[in-house]
């Protein structure tokens, strides 16, 4: 028997050192980016806040298999809150990022402990509605949220009383690099975790995981709050950095798109949502903005092909490569 | 290491209007090897259903040390003690032996909700972990993947699963079938190093290991115990043999 495990850590490999010391690398290649790139720091926090919500998407869909398209319902509870309260006088990104915390994970609490009781084709359906839910009343709620018009007069104090979120963008930038590296830490750790692991098992198989005790109810709900969590910081992170919150924020389309992201990274794969947002921004910019009718299109065809010819996304067809050149490597 | 007696008495179980568990009144007695056989559909898996609580019977009370336990859900019993395998194969497929064997172990341990710290740095779970796997001959495939096991090692990965969950009760729905039959002697072998004070119950219709393994076997025909003894008496009732074990080609010669 040969056969590799392909997901999971389960012994290290021997490399892992050599991993150890290239890990720090594409962290401090971003981080130099404003050196290489300037101009680019906004797109740049975009890329990153998206990231953090990619990745909060994937404990749901890669690892604990709960596939939502209402994801965007938490982003938005997250960013509303930092923006409203910023409204209303309380201006510290720390501060509001942390209330936006908790705001999304009581909404991931209430919904989840509703609606995980089902599961498939009724949960997908359900988390939509949830998401649907939250943009009609923010959508009505003109006095409160602005309507279709966005949260008017958005403005966050500097972070640490130091550092003013400048016009260039380079606060922002390096608060949300930041802030994605401490939830990339959080999220490696949390997969790495028996609870983890007993994600991975209820998503396999949550039959034979209630027959081994596992109360599969309490650690989707659990789950589902963490990821909440981690949205609306997303969201709070998106709303500081833009000075500005939009019902896009809580919208069907960037429930989607974010779903499509991780996807065309490599779900379950922990850096699947590092290559999938990026991949899918710089495609959008490039194609949404000289053919937007086409675009959709576009993306509908790598959807499909996606889908059918590479489930795993683009880390997937990587790992594919990989064990294809390994193979060749030990036969010869 | 506890003990426990699992009983039924009275079990009925009808799905629509088909009886397929007639009155059954049965126990299991600590440290007690029995068998359960019978033809094909005559009840057996759908009475381990009963025990676990998989299934509700339509009347009828399960009973653990006395306790009623007909209303107590699957994962309640098997926190009192009562394990089993599945006669289809249910593994976590796209997990590792380990993994799949670890799940177990850390549900038994109640660690399995820790988050903080890594699965793999939970030393005496993961020891334990490996143990199992020995036990059950795996430990050359513990990284690989469940799926690409070949089927009669997933019967065993199965058996380690059931075993995580220090059992005092444990039954086995023909852990060996899809075994090969020159590698049946691996499940008698783990059936004979475990903890004496285990009761089992074992499903199976290679008469060889039932004859070799049961102390006692339970005879079950159309949801009804039809006949209940020592090996010898089974193999010498003409009444057994004539409706389930047919002539003596099944090892019943050697056993009588
Ligand atoms: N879920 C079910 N619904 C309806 N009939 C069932 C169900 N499960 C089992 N049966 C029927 O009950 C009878 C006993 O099945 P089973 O317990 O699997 O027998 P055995 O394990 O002894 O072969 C069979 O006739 C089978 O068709
Ligand atoms: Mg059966």
């Amino acid at each position: 028997m040969t056969a590799v495990s392909t997901s999971g850590p389960a012994y290290p490999a021997a490399s892992s050192q050599l991993r150890r010391l290239a890990l720090p690398l594409p962290w401090l290649a971003t981080a130099a980016l404003p050196l290489f790139l300037p101009g680019y720091e906004p797109l740049a926090t975009q890329i990153l806040v998206m990231i953090v919500f990619a990745l909060s998407l994937d404990l749901l869909v890669g690892y604990a298999g709960i596939v939502t398209l209402g994801h965007a319902g938490l982003f938005g509870m997250g960013a509303y809150t930092a923006g409203i309260l910023s409204v209303y006088g309380i201006t510290d990104p720390l501060l509001t990022a942390g209330c936006a915390m908790l705001v999304a994970a009581a909404t991931g609490l209430v919904f989840g402990w509703a609606m995980l009781r089902t599961k498939d084709l009724t949960l997908l359906m359900l988390t939509m509605a949830s998401a649907f839910l939250l943009y009609e009343i923010a959508n009505k709620a003109t006095w409160l949220t602005g309507g279709e018009d966005g949260l008017q007069g958005v403005n966050f104090s500097s972070l640490f009383g130091t550092f003013a979120f400048d016009f260039r963008g380079i606060t922002a930038f390096y608060y949300s690099l930041a802030v994605l590296f401490v939830v990339f830490l959080a999220v490696r750790a949390l997969i790495a975790s028996p609870f983890g692991w007993s994600l991975r098992g209820i998503r396999e198989n949550s039959a034979r995981m209630a027959a081994i005790g596992c109360p599969i109810l309490k650690r989707r709900v659990i789950v589902y709050v963490i990821s909440a969590a981690l949205a609306g910081l997303a969201g709070a992170l998106q709303a500081q950095a833009t000075q500005f919150v939009a019902l896009y924020s809580l919208s069907f389309e960037l429930s989607g798109n974010i779903l499509i992201m991780l996807i065309l990274g490599g779900s379950g794969r922990l850096y699947g949502a590092f290559i999938g947002v990026p991949a899918f921004m710089f495609a959008q910019d490039l194609l949404a903005k000289q053919d937007p009718a086409n675009w959709f299109l576009g993306l509908g065809i790598i959807l499909i092909v996606l889908v059918m010819l590479a489930p795993g996304g683009i880390l997937g067809i990587a790992e594919r490569v990989m064990a294809a050149i390994r193979r060749r490597r030990g036969a010869a | 290491m506890e003990t426990a007696t699992l009983e039924t008495r009275g079990l009925n179980k009808s799905f629509g209007s088909v009886p397929v568990i007639t009155d059954v009144d049965f126990v299991l007695r600590p440290g007690e090897r029995r068998a359960l056989i019978g033809p094909n559909g005559a009840g057996k898996t759908t009475f381990v259903n009963l025990l676990t609580g998989n299934l509700r019977p339509t009347s009828g009370r399960v009973l653990l040390d006395d306790h009623d336990i007909t209303e107590l859900d699957e994962a309640r019993r098997i926190r009192q003690g009562i394990g089993r395998t599945f006669q289809i194969t249910s593994l976590f497929p796209m997990l590792t032996v380990r993994e799949n064997v670890f799940l177990a172990v850390s549900e038994c341990e109640g660690i399995a909700g820790n988050l903080f710290r890594s699965a793999l740095r939970h030393r005496p779970q993961i020891e334990r972990t490996d143990e199992l796997i020995r036990r059950v001959g795996l430990s050359d495939v513990a990284n690989t993947h469940a799926q690409l096991l070949p089927y009669g090692r997933q019967r065993l990965l199965e058996i380690a699963i059931a075993l995580a969950l220090r059992p005092k009760i444990l039954l086995l729905d023909e852990p060996a079938a899809g075994i090969p039959t020159a590698d049946s002697h691996v499940v008698l072998d783990i059936l004979a190093t475990l903890p004496k004070d285990i009761a089992v119950l074992l499903i199976d219709h290679d008469m060889d290991l039932v004859f070799r393994f049961a102390q006692q076997i339970t005879v079950m025909v159309q949801g009804s115990i039809f006949a209940q003894g020592s090996p010898r008496e089974i193999a010498a009732d003409p009444r057994v043999r004539e409706v389930y074990l047919g002539d003596s080609k099944h090892g019943l010669a050697a056993a009588s």
